[in-house]
Order: structure tokens, then C-alpha cells, then sequence
């Protein structure tokens, strides 16, 4: 390891004295450790953690660890301590090599020794489980991984105060929504790019705001409300966003990170790592860290084997299911749950500890899910003992942790549960076996949370046998649809929880037969529907309006993947993605299925909408609007129409330069021929000139109106011949 | 309207000519026998038999009177047009991929592809108008280009070749010299092979179709691209109207994926776009294949694709296609 001449505090002071921008000196003479910086804020921490990790490679020195309290034996005893200590560790990894200090003068261990491993994960592991080691009694093992000893061998002897910052305000970064038209953003990565976009939808085009190669080394993520856009890499997750570009904002290191989450509220994020166990019989070892996603600072850190962060008790899933974390209490961000063997873990985020202290025992848990707008927990419980004892649905409520409601169902074979967004109802799609078990039939049980004791009611199609193929609540609605029965002539039902004069009942509404669908979107205003028809299905889109029970438009983006609403519900993007080799890049509609415009992009990867936070308007400011919605869209309307005017006077320019140009061509092209008549005449031994040709290509014209009807005629004659 | 479905290939269409009246119609497929067609009506009107190989390309004179084919099986023949007699055979120790004649019918472009340890040539062969003093000498030989050469053309007045191949780059040659005169940016150009180079009617541009999913326009004395025209599918063909500002490109998949995936999607359409304003006008589908040749008849009010399926489909247009308004 380099040895620095300069603690970091004096050449940061030293370089303010100076005017000197540290960011702009080459830092090879500066490292900062990981997870530490002395206070000291550092101008480009990219920069520097880039270099560090180059450094630990070079030295290599990541993979070592200092054992210290070790005996001091004389040199007889040397290579007894020596097997020992190799015993030990050998045990761990594979030592590569390990090395003892030894007093000059006596020859006696000094009581200390270093052993470096293969991997960087074994010396971890090493540190882990032997630290604390008991020898005997006098010599418990102080270990340490190298590197971190060389931090503390850089700790200050004197504390000195930190310095503080001076406040630097921070920039709008809700700028996006004001924006003049309105209009909302998107990102997209395609190939090494990822760029985010306005989509302005008056001028067909999408505007670009930003654009960056290789932003991200895996793929992005807007923040739940759309202030921030995260962005993935091998040292950690960084966040970006601000007024008018985008900056980045801040970065949570957690090396190997793959998989982040933000809270609903986007106060925290959670970050994901696993990484291969260094003995092969061991499952992975999985990192969580949750952030602050503001300061930046790392709250709290889950790290544990595989299968303690796989979902389910009895199901052996290898991987963890992603989120690990479920988060609840609506966007106060105020709990957060995971499922544990035969436990169900809630924690509260004042202290980022378990509620009461004591996780819920719940035994077999297998899934969970939070109310979107309230700290209640719907959890499923599958059947026990060959259906001795029943599965069975419950909502607690947190952080009493009372059981609200139970329904206890039987013959279940899985179960799935559908929240509305505003919390208002709980749909549980229930897969029951047949009496002889061979097959199975589903039926929803369907709580209504915010009535009194929740009542349940029991839905089942009219065609019992009919397979679920897809189910979707109305966002803040009543509504919901289900498409049932056999691809690709599945038949999409629509149902309220409401009947005209009875609010406790659900009816149907209508049922479409016989759509080559397999996904819904509803618009996130609800009302509206997309019944789309993916993959398997070559993109076919109903535009269906629910109130009106009608089809607006059929449209059609083949071999479409994915289809996404924009948080207004104004447009809807639908996109190939580069699962498939042909056809790559999105499209843009309208929410009444008009095809604004369309965009190819070979290698696309990710279209995301940029999430709008809440409206502030209070409900009854939203109502006022919509019922006086001529004289609100009055101004929108004029400046459309503006728009539309410059729109088609800009088209009507670009075409006219075009031909101008065209015609220059056409120009010079003439001259030039013009010009080489003569020698053209003279290769062809003087046989007729151009212009002669042209015309009687003019008289042939006469001709080949004739020989059109003759052609007319053998096409009948080719039908006689069919028939 | 309806279009008139000919099918006389056994295998995929290489490629399609008209003659300058527009009244005869020469086709080129992997099955060996070049075929000539009445233009109108679609009926066949004899074949060429004597190749041993894909042909490749075709040219005919001006006067109708002889026929140039191209083949795989190293031979590029001079056929007599009214009957099925082979004039002449060139020998080449390489499978000839495009053949040319220039203005006057004197000379012909050849080019063959490169072939064990050979490299790709382009060659000149002086045509003489009484067959039996003809002899496969060559007046020029141009090597250089790595990789296959799909297309090589005389530029106006027999003074240049303008070559374009695999390596996605367009040349000019000097045809007296062969020196390389021009060289189309990397940048700005093609970047994937060009599979096909036709001429404008009165050669003074050229349309190129790539892999790259493009078809491109150049200025054929200054090499300076004027258009381009991008589509979903690399592209096989492309021909220009001799009537109207239209050009139409053709394509699709590969024939090698073309079983993996429906027949949408293919997408193996003509597809038309306004020359000047390089936007879609329209599409005409129906092969079951890539596209692979395309043509206008010189009146240009009908025109011929020719598809990896074998067929050759014949569309007369309809009024309604002299009054499209963009």
C-alpha cells in the first residue's frame, strides 16, 4: 500500500488556500478508503474510488488479512504456532501464503502474522469467523483484513472538528413538472446510450433532454415520485436528476450491486449484491443495504446466505425474490416487511429495527403483500398437513400487528393477491384442485378493507374452469378486468364492486368474447383500457373505454413487449425490446389509440416513464376542474392549433428546400447530359439522340394504356382458370 | 391491382430486367436457366439453358438483340435474344456476380467473386457485334476491393465503373486506367455490405441498398449521397421510378431466419418512398421470402419484384397510384 506523506485534511486545506479545484489534479497520490472520508467531502468521488479499486488490484492486498494477539513463541515453537494458524485458516480458504514476523535479534514471533488468501471474499469470511478466536485464554484473535488496517493506521492521532460545509442550495428538482406544455419525460437505453426524453407529442417527436453512453452498466430506474433516476454500476447505485440537466445527485456504494429498490415515498433505497461463496457447498452470500437516499448514508446492512432471504418456507427457491423488502404504510415510507422461514419481519424506519423487537411468527408463510395506501399486511398462508389444516389469507395491521380479517379457503393450490391502488379493495385470486386434484379452478375472494369488518364476498366466473390469464384492479376505481379462458381466443370480463343501487355487491359488466389478448393496462386516470395482445399474441391493442363499454380503436405494434401508460394517462408508449432481434424501438399513442409516432432503435432495452409525485389539488379542486373542463382546455386547445399552424408551416419549408435542392440536382444533371449528348451519340454510332427517346417514350404511353386492358382481361381469364 | 404471379424459377430470383422498350422482361434465379417474359401480360416467352449454375445478373443491349448473363459456375454467357443459342462463353476461374453493358453495347462489366485464394475482379470485355470474331479477352482488370463485389455499372460515357460490395464502401474507377478515382465515406455511407446498385434513367444517380437497413441515393459523377431511406429489414433491391419521385427498396429478414419467424414477420414488402422527401408512401406486400430483385418498366407504370419464394409478381399500378399527393 502507497504510504501517504500528507494526511488528506492538509492538502485539502492547503489546496482552498491555493484556489487549486482538486477534482481537476490528478488524485494517483490520493486514496480515500472505502466508507470512509475524514469529513472531508471529496470533489469527484468517482474518481477516487475508480482509483482505489485499480489500486487494490495492483496490490493485491484485498485478499489479506493481519491475525493479531497471537502468542509470541520462541523460535523452537515457531513452526508448531505456524502449522496451527494454517490449520486454522486452511480450514477457511486457501492460503497463499502466510507470514510471521520474527524479531531480529531473539528470533521469537513478534505476535502477529499476515496470511493472504486467493480471494478476496475468503479473507472477508477468514475475518468474519475468527475474529474472536479463543487460542486459550490469554490470546483471542484480533483480525483484521489488511486494508482496513491501513485505514486505521491513517486515523488521526487528535480529533479535529469537522468542517462545515457551506450551505449550497440545491437546485429545483421537481423542474420537469412545470414544465410550459406539460408534457412528461421518459428514458430510454438503447445500445451503449441511455437518453431521456420530452415526449412532444404536438410536434409527433420525441425532444431529447439528456443523453449519456454507457450511464449506467446495467439499467436504470426513475424513483418512485420521478425526482431522481438511478443508475446502476459495479462500485454501487447512483441517483441523478436537477433542473435542467441531469447531475449527479449522489452515490451509494455497494460493490457487485445488482439489484436496487427505492421506497414508495423515496426516502430510502435498497441495494442488492450477491456473491459466490468461496467454498462451492455453501449457498450465496447476499449484501442489503438500505441508504438514505438524500445524505447518502448507509442506515442499515442485511447480510445473511441465500436461502435466508428466499421467500417461502417450503418453497427451495435459489435466488432471493426481488423486492426482498416489501415497503408499506403508503408513501410515509414508514415500514417495511420480508419473509422469512416460518416469519414475517417488520420493521419501522424511525430506528430501523424490528417492531416490538420481535419478528411474527407465522409458520409456512409463503407471500405478503402491503395495502398501496395503508400500514396493513396481507399475508397468505398455504395449506398444512395434506389439508388438515387450511391455507389461509389475514391482514394485520402494523404496527399493532392485530389481525384484522382471516378467510380461511380450502384445496388451494396457490394464491395470489391483487391490491386496488387507492387500498380499497384486496382481490385474491384463489387456484382451487377439482375434487379428484388432477385439475384446478380459480375464484377471487374480494375484501373490501375500508368498510366495517372488511366483509369478503366471493366471486367465481360463469365458466368455473375458465384459466385466469390476466387480472388488473382500475387505478383509484371500482372496476376491474379479467381475461379468462383459452389463448388466443381468451374471453376479458369487466366487473365493479358496485351495482347501480346497491354499493356492497359486485356485478359484471360486460364480457368481451373471444380477444387475442393477454395483458391489460388500464390507464393510470382509469376509464380507460388496453387490451393487449403480447408476444406470443404479434402486438395486437384494443383502446377500450370502460365507461362507455366500447372499443375506441384496434391498433397494432407487432411483436410489441411491452406496453406502458404515462403517469397522466395521456399517452401510452408501447415498445420491442431487443428480446427480439427484429423490430426494435417504441411507439407512441394517444390514449384513445391514435398512432402519434413511431421510433426505431436497434438494441432497445428500457423505456421508462418518468413518475409524476401526487397531485397537491385537493379532490374537490379535481372535480371542479373536470366538470369546468371547456374553459381549463380552452388556452391548451389555441395553443395546439398554434402549434399544429407552425407545425404544417415548418413541413411546407422543409419541403419546398428539399425540392429546391432536388431540382438543383436535376439541374446540373440535365446540363451535364446536355452536355455529353454528342459523345454519347458517338458511342452508340449515332443512333438516336436522348431527347428523341424521351419522346417517343411519351408516345408509348398511349400504347401501354392499351396493353392495360389486355392485362385486365387475363386476370379474368386467370380466375377462370381457378374456378 | 391484382398482381400476375409468375412462376417459372424453381428456386429464389436473383435478379430482374427490362429491356428498353419495357416490352420484354429478362429474369435471373438460382436454377440455372436466365428466363425472358412479355413484360405485360406475364407470359413466358422462352428460357436460356446452357448455364451450370446460380445466375447471378443479367444485362440486355439496347437494341434487344443480345443478352449478357452472369453465373456461379464461373461462366458468363452472350445469348442470342430470339433464340436460346449461347453466342459466346467468358471462362473465369471465379463464380461472376454482376454483369453490364455500356452505352454503344460495346464493352461489358464484369465482376467475379473471390473464390478460394482468388480476390474479387472487376473485368472489361470488349463485345464484338459480329459474334464469331468475339474473344474472352480482357481490355481491363481491376483488383482491390476486399471481399465480394455484388454490383459493378459503367458510369456516364463508358469513362468510369462504379463498383459497390461487402465492405460497404462505393467506388469509381477510371475505366481506361483502372484507377481508383472516388471512395464513399465510412462515415456517412453504408455500413453494412450493399447488396444491390441500380441507375436512374438517365444514369445520372444511383440507388444502393444495404444490410445496414438503408437505401441510399448518390450523385454518380460526384459520388455525393443525396438521399437516404431507412427501413426496418436489411435491403436486397432497390429501384428507382423512371416516371415519378419514387423509389422503391425491397428486402427482409435473412433468408437464413426467415423460417424462424412468421410470415409478417419478415416483413417482406416493397416498399415505396418519395425520393425527394425520403418518406414511406406505401407498401406492397405478398412474397413469402425476402425480396431479392426489383424493377421498374422504363414507362415506369408497372413493376416486377422477384422473391426468395421463386415467384416473380407483376404490378401494374393502379390510378390511384399516379395521384398519390404527399
Amino acid at each position: 500500500m502507497t504510504i501517504f506523506p500528507n494526511p488528506i485534511a492538509e492538502i485539502e486545506e492547503k489546496s482552498k488556500l491555493l484556489g487549486i479545484n482538486l477534482s481537476e489534479i490528478d488524485l494517483d497520490s490520493i486514496t480515500l478508503p472505502q466508507g470512509e472520508d475524514f469529513g472531508i467531502p471529496s470533489d469527484d468521488e468517482e474518481d477516487e474510488l475508480r482509483q482505489e479499486d485499480i489500486m487494490e488490484f495492483e496490490s493485491g492486498l484485498t485478499n489479506a488479512i493481519v491475525v493479531d494477539n497471537l502468542p509470541a513463541v520462541p523460535k523452537e515453537k515457531f513452526d508448531k504456532l505456524e502449522g496451527v494458524i494454517k490449520k486454522i485458516y486452511g480450514q477457511i480458504g486457501v492460503i497463499k501464503e502466510l507470514s510471521m514476523p520474527k524479531d531480529p535479534v531473539t528470533m521469537a514471533s513478534k505476535g502477529y502474522c499476515f496470511v493472504e488468501f486467493n480471494t478476496p471474499q475468503e479473507a472477508e469470511l477468514a475475518k468474519e469467523r475468527t475474529n474472536g478466536y479463543k487460542l486459550d485464554k490469554s490470546h483471542i484473535f484480533v483480525v483484521n483484513l489488511l486494508d482496513d488496517f491501513d485505514k486505521f493506521m491513517k486515523v488521526p492521532d487528535e480529533w479535529a472538528p469537522p468542517e462545515t460545509k457551506p450551505y449550497v442550495p440545491v437546485e429545483n428538482l421537481r423542474q420537469w413538472l412545470i414544465d410550459e406544455k406539460a408534457r412528461d419525460q421518459f428514458v430510454i437505453r438503447a445500445g451503449p446510450s441511455t437518453e431521456v426524453f420530452w415526449n412532444d407529442s404536438r410536434q409527433l417527436k420525441p425532444e431529447l433532454v439528456h443523453q449519456r453512453n454507457h450511464w449506467t452498466e446495467s439499467y436504470v430506474q426513475w424513483s418512485p415520485l420521478g425526482t431522481y433516476l438511478a443508475t446502476v454500476h459495479r462500485q454501487g447505485a447512483a441517483v441523478w436528476g436537477g433542473a435542467t440537466t441531469f447531475n449527479r445527485l449522489m452515490r451509494y456504494v455497494h460493490p457487485q450491486v445488482k439489484l436496487i429498490d427505492f421506497s414508495p415515498g423515496e426516502k430510502y433505497m435498497v441495494t442488492y449484491s450477491s456473491h459466490e461463496p468461496s467454498n462451492p457447498r455453501d449457498t450465496h452470500r447476499v449484501v442489503l443495504n438500505i441508504f438514505d437516499v438524500r445524505s447518502g448514508k448507509l442506515i442499515r446492512e442485511f447480510k445473511g446466505s441465500a436461502d435466508e432471504f428466499a421467500t417461502g418456507g417450503t418453497v427451495g427457491v435459489s435466488g432471493v425474490s426481488w423486492p426482498v423488502f416489501r415497503w408499506g404504510g403508503g408513501k410515509e415510507d414508514k415500514y417495511f416487511a420480508r419473509i422469512g422461514k416460518n416469519v414475517i419481519s417488520v420493521y419501522e424506519t424511525e430506528t430501523f429495527t424490528l417492531i416490538d423487537k420481535k419478528s411474527l411468527k407465522v409458520e409456512n408463510v409463503i407471500d405478503l403483500s402491503w395495502s398501496p395506501t395503508d400500514s396493513i399486511l396481507a399475508i397468505f398462508v398455504p395449506e398444512l398437513g395434506g389439508g388438515n389444516q387450511p391455507a389461509r389469507v389475514s391482514l394485520f395491521q402494523i404496527p399493532g400487528k392485530e389481525e384484522l380479517r382471516q378467510k380461511n379457503l380450502f384445496s388451494v393450490s396457490d394464491c395470489k393477491m391483487y391490491w386496488q391502488s387507492s387500498g380499497d379493495y384486496l382481490a385474491v385470486k384463489v387456484d382451487r384442485y377439482t375434487k379428484t386434484k388432477k385439475s384446478t379452478y380459480t375464484g377471487f375472494e374480494l375484501f373490501r378493507i375500508k368498510e366495517r369488518d372488511i366483509p369478503i364476498e366471493v366471486l367465481e366466473l360463469e365458466n368455473k374452469n375458465d384459466k385466469i390469464i390476466a387480472f388488473a384492479w382500475e387505478p383509484k376505481g371500482h372496476r376491474f378486468a379479467v381475461i379468462h379462458g383459452d389463448s388466443p381466443k381468451a374471453d376479458i370480463s369487466f366487473y365493479s364492486m358496485k351495482t347501480a343501487n346497491h354499493t356492497g355487491r359486485v356485478s359484471k359488466l360486460i364480457t368481451l368474447k373471444g380477444k387475442q389478448a393477454n395483458a391489460l393496462f388500464w390507464s393510470p386516470a382509469g376509464r380507460y383500457i388496453i387490451l393487449a395482445g403480447l408476444k406470443g399474441l404479434n402486438g395486437q391493442l384494443e383502446f377500450f373505454n370502460v365507461d362507455e363499454l366500447e372499443t375506441m380503436a384496434n391498433g397494432e405494434h407487432f411483436m410489441a413487449t411491452d406496453i406502458e401508460w404515462d403517469p397522466t394517462g395521456r399517452y401510452v408508449a408501447t415498445s420491442v425490446t431487443s428480446v427480439h432481434e427484429m423490430e426494435n424501438g417504441f411507439n407512441i399513442w394517444s390514449f384513445s389509440g391514435k398512432l402519434l409516432y413511431r421510433i426505431p432503435k436497434d438494441h432497445f432495452f428500457q423505456f421508462l416513464w418518468r413518475p409524476r409525485p401526487p397531485s397537491l389539488l385537493t379532490p374537490d379542486k379535481e372535480e371542479e376542474i373536470s366538470k369546468n373542463l371547456k374553459k381549463y382546455s380552452k388556452k391548451y386547445e389555441a395553443e395546439d392549433q398554434d402549434v399544429s399552424m407552425l407545425l404544417s408551416e415548418q413541413d411546407r419549408e422543409k419541403r419546398k428546400m428539399l425540392q429546391q435542392e432536388w431540382e438543383g440536382w436535376v439541374k446540373k444533371w440535365k446540363q451535364l447530359h446536355e452536355d455529353e449528348k454528342m459523345e454519347r451519340q458517338m458511342l452508340r454510332d449515332g443512333e438516336a439522340s436522348d431527347d428523341e427517346e424521351e419522346s417517343s417514350y411519351e408516345a408509348k404511353e398511349v400504347e401501354v394504356e392499351e396493353v392495360l386492358d389486355i392485362v385486365e382481361e387475363i386476370v379474368l381469364s386467370e380466375f377462370d382458370q381457378n374456378s | 391491382m391484382r398482381p400476375i404471379l409468375m412462376k417459372g424459377h424453381e428456386r429464389p430470383l436473383t435478379f430482374l430486367k427490362y429491356n428498353r422498350e419495357g416490352d420484354l422482361l429478362f429474369s435471373c434465379a438460382k436454377d440455372h436457366n436466365p428466363t425472358v417474359w412479355f413484360a405485360d401480360n406475364g407470359e413466358r416467352l422462352g428460357t436460356y439453358k446452357g448455364h451450370n449454375g446460380t445466375v447471378w445478373c443479367c444485362d440486355v443491349s439496347r437494341d434487344s438483340t443480345r443478352l449478357i448473363t452472369g453465373s456461379a459456375d464461373a461462366t458468363v454467357k452472350l445469348w442470342n435474344v430470339k433464340s436460346d443459342s449461347a453466342l459466346f462463353t467468358f471462362k473465369f476461374d471465379a463464380p461472376a456476380r454482376s454483369v453490364d453493358f455500356s452505352v454503344g453495347d460495346k464493352l461489358a462489366v464484369i465482376t467475379t467473386d473471390p473464390f478460394m485464394e482468388l480476390q474479387s475482379s472487376i473485368q472489361v470485355k470488349r463485345i464484338a457485334r459480329d459474334s464469331s470474331e468475339q474473344t474472352g479477352e480482357s481490355v481491363l482488370t481491376i483488383k482491390g476491393p476486399e471481399g465480394r463485389i455484388s454490383r459493378a455499372v459503367w458510369g456516364p460515357l463508358n469513362k468510369t465503373i462504379i463498383s459497390a460490395g461487402e465492405d460497404a464502401v462505393i467506388r469509381i474507377w477510371d475505366s481506361e486506367t483502372g484507377k481508383l478515382l472516388k471512395e464513399s465515406d465510412k462515415e456517412t455511407g453504408h455500413q453494412n455490405p450493399v447488396t444491390s446498385l441500380s441507375k436512374s434513367a438517365d444514369g445520372s444517380y444511383f440507388l444502393t441498398g444495404s444490410l445496414d437497413k438503408s437505401a441510399r441515393l448518390w450523385d454518380i459523377r460526384t459520388l455525393t449521397l443525396i438521399k437516404t431511406y431507412v427501413t426496418e429489414r436489411p435491403v436486397n433491391a432497390g429501384a428507382i421510378s423512371p416516371l415519378l419521385d419514387h423509389v422503391v427498396i425491397g428486402g427482409g429478414q435473412d433468408a437464413l431466419h426467415v423460417t424462424m419467424t412468421g410470415h409478417r414477420a419478415g416483413k417482406f414488402e416493397a416498399k415505396f418512398f418519395h425520393k425527394i422527401l425520403q418518406e414511406e408512401i406505401g407498401g406492397v406486400k405478398g412474397h413469402f421470402g425476402p425480396i431479392n430483385a426489383l424493377a421498374f418498366n422504363p414507362d415506369g407504370r408497372s413493376f416486377t419484384s422477384g422473391g426468395e419464394d421463386g415467384y416473380i409478381r407483376l404490378h401494374h399500378f393502379d390510378s390511384d397510384y399516379f395521384n398519390i399527393k404527399m
